[in-house]
């Protein structure tokens, strides 16, 4: 086997040292009834490298790849284009293949990575302080609802309707086990969004309010006035932000006002894959660091006073503090937020502007153009590069029939929200850079043929 | 003129004793290279891309637009490419040599799993695509669950949870809603002292109180105090098997029958599961619910702390419980993926979403093409080998370093060692510096803890003996300077890119971003 460099002459040689006659004897503690005599039943044996590559490209070739067709999904998931040299990068064994930085004299790379990482999440953001990264969005949001309960000692939290929904999902899974109340409900088809709901319904119970932003169907809202009303009754303002590059256009969560700001980070660097590995976003308020989930990677000294980097503040975590822990999380999304870094240093200042206002003016043209579809009604006033259509039909079907004519059109609200007949004839449509004029033509003739 | 013929050829010159080597100008050494920040390097004009201009279009950002600056730096490609390569020489990785961490098992990462999942049927593809464009991708999930069913003897299979922490919570959650069902969540887990600590850490984050189980002489869970322990009120006990002592817990299926017995469930924190793949099934064991590391057992990268990927099998029991989404395959022969919408006609009893999309797809690639590469066979050698590194390691080192359980009998993955016997003053983290400086990156320290500075030595089966022997000779000469009191290995490591860091200065003052440098007082 080609991954096993142990000959049959060197087991002998070192079941001679160890004084077994067998490797089966070195498994004597496992009861004779549990240990199989022979390999596990049902399965196939070894295979080349290229009998296993034949089969595994026979799968992906079953996949309509997103970069084959005129593509516009979004809803927490973004197409863009990654250059070259990331990809190349993060595949440094180096790199690929290290573990967590447990000995900081051997992974000052890592280290200053998830430093610099940091403090692009933070400044991004508009915050002081980000965490060396969670699993996704999705867990980054309910961990953000937890520590607010930590902070606040209170224990009710307000989703606005525009949060994803299986963002949703996962706060309300917890939220069953965890004896937390979650106020939310589906979005209405509206220009606005609930922001004014959502300041009436803030109480001296309430521990914190979860804005997204941009929202679920594209639209954009101004945090400031959630904010002053969350602070005045003492709870704390979640903004989370699924589309990253969104706030090189538009201002940031901390300018108006949020105490944690989360997120998806796939959007830069990291690719659709599926839908995971994603990349979780935390960051937050000085002042509420010692609350924080997650790894944080903080700059000091050695011993011949050169500056290093070493994972710190690790009193907050699980392998110090078990059961006291602010969270269970351990591994994270390490190699994901280095993706992310390098995309963010290529880009620099300059380029995550010029590319968010790239996606911005893509959009609006494409939304002007879609909107002239027969039948067809574009619902938001403000968007950065995601904008809901109002079909007159259902979305979902137009989508699958879209998808027959190897098309990706956009994500009907039908498969997010499949209880709600009122929403069943959004369709989510996102325009990115990697759209071209002609996709856009393509999508609206289409349009115009599955809604005929 | 004439050629040269002999070229220049280099000598070594005689240095004369007590001749001071300078500092060097940039602080580089040779091939070590010293790496600013890219704060430091980079500007907020620079930019690696190009793009194209934006199109004419109004602004329709509902006057949010934004007008501060980021504050982020940018490179030109050439100096991005430096940056990173340059950071990523002062990392050690498996790349590199032996990675011996123990629980951690750092195997090789077979460069065929990255190919694969880079082809763009995989990496290109967004989740909420039409189910009939991603066939492959759900044939994928399907396959991955059937090796992993099969392997374990379980009923089901939860691919979504992201990492190993994730999974016990995943795990924790099919039991509290299995009981809830009953009626009856109960209050209680079990937890064996030698656990992870991720394992207290999740039984509280889903609301149970947490109590310890001692260990017993030779290493392993006290039967009797556990069962002594069990009651109405206990929810679960988690047992990690093969434990984080290295052993494995004999007396497993006795302890899973009188978990039964009381109505509660047994969760097996399955990160050891390296030691037994394809020898043992853990649902011949009595588990109800047990998490597989991908990223461990089933060889996808660590990447420096993640991504990971934490699948949960489950008993028959438990899964009607399991978390959405999953796949099912149709009757006519096409995948559906089983989301909410579903959900209600086919399993009511789901306790929810764990997560946004799917789960780990990069990580469902490369793990199914590493199980396809070794096939049953190879997987089973997998185990034996992993098994004999470690034995080896054990039986190599246990005349120098204190075996606290070597003499019961065999190990299973790991070798685990104590400090027991160093020079006063000396310590697991010196034996653990020095070993930096020998060229190896250290085994776990002071983990489990059980044994008084543990350290923990996992091989793997990537090890080949001579790679095993110079480890082996290393650790033998470094334990030896430390049981010596050789004062040099207080300062190890003294080649590595740092010396030892102040961790408490980190802890006491944290600086967690970058911060430009206070400008200089001017002049008088």
């Amino acid at each position: 086997m080609r991954y096993l460099p142990l000959s049959d002459a060197d087991r002998a040689a070192m079941l001679d040292v160890i004084g077994a006659s067998s490797v089966e004897a070195l498994f004597a503690d496992v009861p004779a009834a549990a240990l199989l005599d022979g390999p596990v039943p049902g399965l196939p044996a070894h295979a080349s490298e290229m009998a296993v590559q034949r089969h595994m490209a026979a799968l992906a070739g079953q996949n309509m790849a997103a970069g084959s067709v005129p593509f516009f999904l979004g809803a927490g998931a973004y197409k863009h284009h990654v250059p070259a040299s990331v990809d190349h990068l993060i595949q440094r064994g180096e790199f690929l293949t290290a573990y967590t930085p447990y000995q900081p004299e051997i992974a000052q790379g890592t280290l200053q990575v998830l430093f610099e990482f940091q403090t692009q999440v933070a400044r991004l953001y508009g915050m002081d302080v980000a965490n060396a990264s969670m699993y996704d969005g999705s867990t980054a949001c309910w961990e953000a609802i937890v520590m607010a309960r930590r902070v606040t000692k209170r224990g009710k939290g307000l989703l606005s309707s525009g949060l994803h929904p299986h963002y949703v999902s996962v706060a309300g899974t917890m939220a069953k086990f965890t004896g937390d109340v979650l106020v939310h409900g589906a979005p209405a088809l509206t220009a606005e969004t609930d922001a004014e709901a959502l300041i009436a319904a803030i109480d001296r119970d309430t521990s914190c309010v979860v804005v997204q932003y941009p929202d679920i169907l594209g639209r954009i809202t101004d945090l400031t006035p959630i904010a002053e009303a969350a602070h005045a009754a003492g709870a704390l303002l979640i903004a989370v932000v699924t589309e990253p590059l969104a706030l090189g256009a538009i201002r940031s969560p901390g300018e108006m006002g949020a105490d944690i700001v989360v997120g998806e980070g796939q959007s830069i660097g990291v690719g659709l894959q599926f839908g995971g590995p994603y990349l979780g976003l935390f960051a937050c308020k000085e002042k509420l660091v010692r609350q924080m989930p997650g790894r944080l990677c903080g700059q000091t000294v050695d011993a011949e006073g050169k500056r290093g980097f070493v994972l710190t503040l690790s009193t907050r975590e699980q392998h110090i503090r078990r059961e006291k822990a602010t969270s269970n999380i351990c591994t994270n999304s390490g190699l994901c937020a280095l993706a992310f870094s390098i995309h963010m240093t290529l880009l620099g200042e300059r380029g995550l502007r010029d590319l968010a206002a790239l996606n911005h003016a893509k959009a609006v043209k494409a939304a002007e153009r879609l909107a002239q579809v027969p039948g067809v009604s574009l619902l938001n006033d403000g968007f950065f590069n995601e904008f809901t259509l109002v079909l007159p039909k259902d979305a979902r079907e137009a989508a699958r029939a879209l998808a027959d004519r190897h098309i990706l059109g956009g994500v009907s609200l039908g498969r997010l929200y499949p209880g709600e007949t009122g929403l069943a004839n959004g369709l989510v449509v996102a325009v990115t850079e990697t759209v071209t004029d002609e996709d856009v033509e393509a999508l609206a003739n289409g349009l115009t043929e599955v809604l005929a | 003129m004439s050629m040269l013929k002999e070229g220049r050829p280099t000598a070594p010159v005689a240095v004369e004793q007590g001749d001071a080597i300078p500092a060097t100008f940039t602080g580089n050494r040779g091939l070590m290279l010293e790496e600013a920040l890219i704060f430091e390097l980079g500007d907020d004009r620079t930019t690696g891309v190009d793009l194209e201009p934006a199109p004419a279009a109004p602004s329709r950002l509902g006057g949010l637009d934004r007008s501060a600056p980021i504050g982020l730096a940018g490179l030109s490609e050439p100096e991005t490419v430096r940056h990173y390569t340059r950071l990523s020489r002062q990392n050690y990785g498996i790349d590199l040599g032996v990675f011996p961490l123990g629980s951690c098992t750092m195997k090789h990462n077979p460069r065929l799993n990255e190919s694969v999942a880079r082809l763009p049927g995989f990496a290109d593809v967004h989740p909420l695509q039409p189910v009939s464009t991603v066939q492959g991708a759900l044939g994928v999930m399907e396959q991955l669950s059937d090796w992993l069913l099969k392997l374990t003897n379980m009923a089901a299979v939860a691919l979504s949870p992201k990492a190993g922490a994730h999974g016990e919570l995943c795990g924790l959650l099919a039991i509290r809603a299995a009981l809830e069902a009953q009626g009856d969540a109960r209050s209680v887990i079990l937890v064996p002292e030698s656990a992870h600590g991720t394992n207290p850490a999740t039984a509280a984050f889903c609301g149970y109180r947490v109590e310890d189980i001692p260990a017993t002489e030779d290493g392993r869970v006290n039967v009797a105090a556990l069962t002594a322990r069990l009651g109405p009120d206990v929810a679960a006990v988690m047992i990690t098997n093969p434990n984080t002592c290295g052993l494995f817990e004999r007396d497993m299926k006795v302890i899973a029958d009188a978990v039964h017995g009381v109505g509660a469930f047994v969760y097996c924190d399955g990160a050891n599961f390296n030691a037994i793949v394809g020898r043992v099934r853990p649902g011949d064991l009595g588990v109800d619910a047990m998490h597989i590391n991908l990223h461990k057992t089933f060889s996808t990268p660590h990447g420096g702390g993640g991504p990971g990927s934490g699948p949960v099998v489950l008993s028959a029991a438990l899964a009607p419980y399991a978390p959405l989404p999953f796949v099912e395959r149709g009757e006519d022969g096409s995948l559906h993926l089983i989301e909410e919408e579903t959900a209600g006609e086919h399993h009511a009893g789901s306790f929810g979403r764990m997560t946004a999309f799917h789960g780990q797809m990069g990580m469902y690639t490369r793990a199914l093409t590493y199980m396809l590469s070794h096939g049953n066979d190879g997987l089973r050698q997998v185990s034996g080998d992993a098994v004999l590194n470690a034995n080896y390691v054990l039986r190599s080192l246990e005349g120098v370093l204190d075996a606290p359980f070597g003499a019961a009998g065999p190990c299973m993955h790991e070798a685990l060692f104590s400090d027991k016997g160093l020079a006063e003053g000396f310590s697991t983290i010196d034996v653990a510096k020095g070993l930096i400086d020998e060229g190896f990156h250290p085994m776990t320290m002071y983990f489990p803890l059980v044994v008084h500075g543990a350290m923990l030595v996992e091989p793997t089966e990537t090890e080949s003996k001579a790679g095993l022997d110079q480890f082996i000779g290393a650790l033998r000469s470094v334990a030896t300077r430390a049981k010596n009191g050789d004062p040099s290995l207080k300062g190890a490591p003294h080649f590595a890119p740092r010396r030892r860091l102040d961790e408490t200065q980190a802890a006491r003052k944290p600086v967690l971003s970058w911060t430009p440098p206070a400008p200089a007082e001017a002049a008088e």
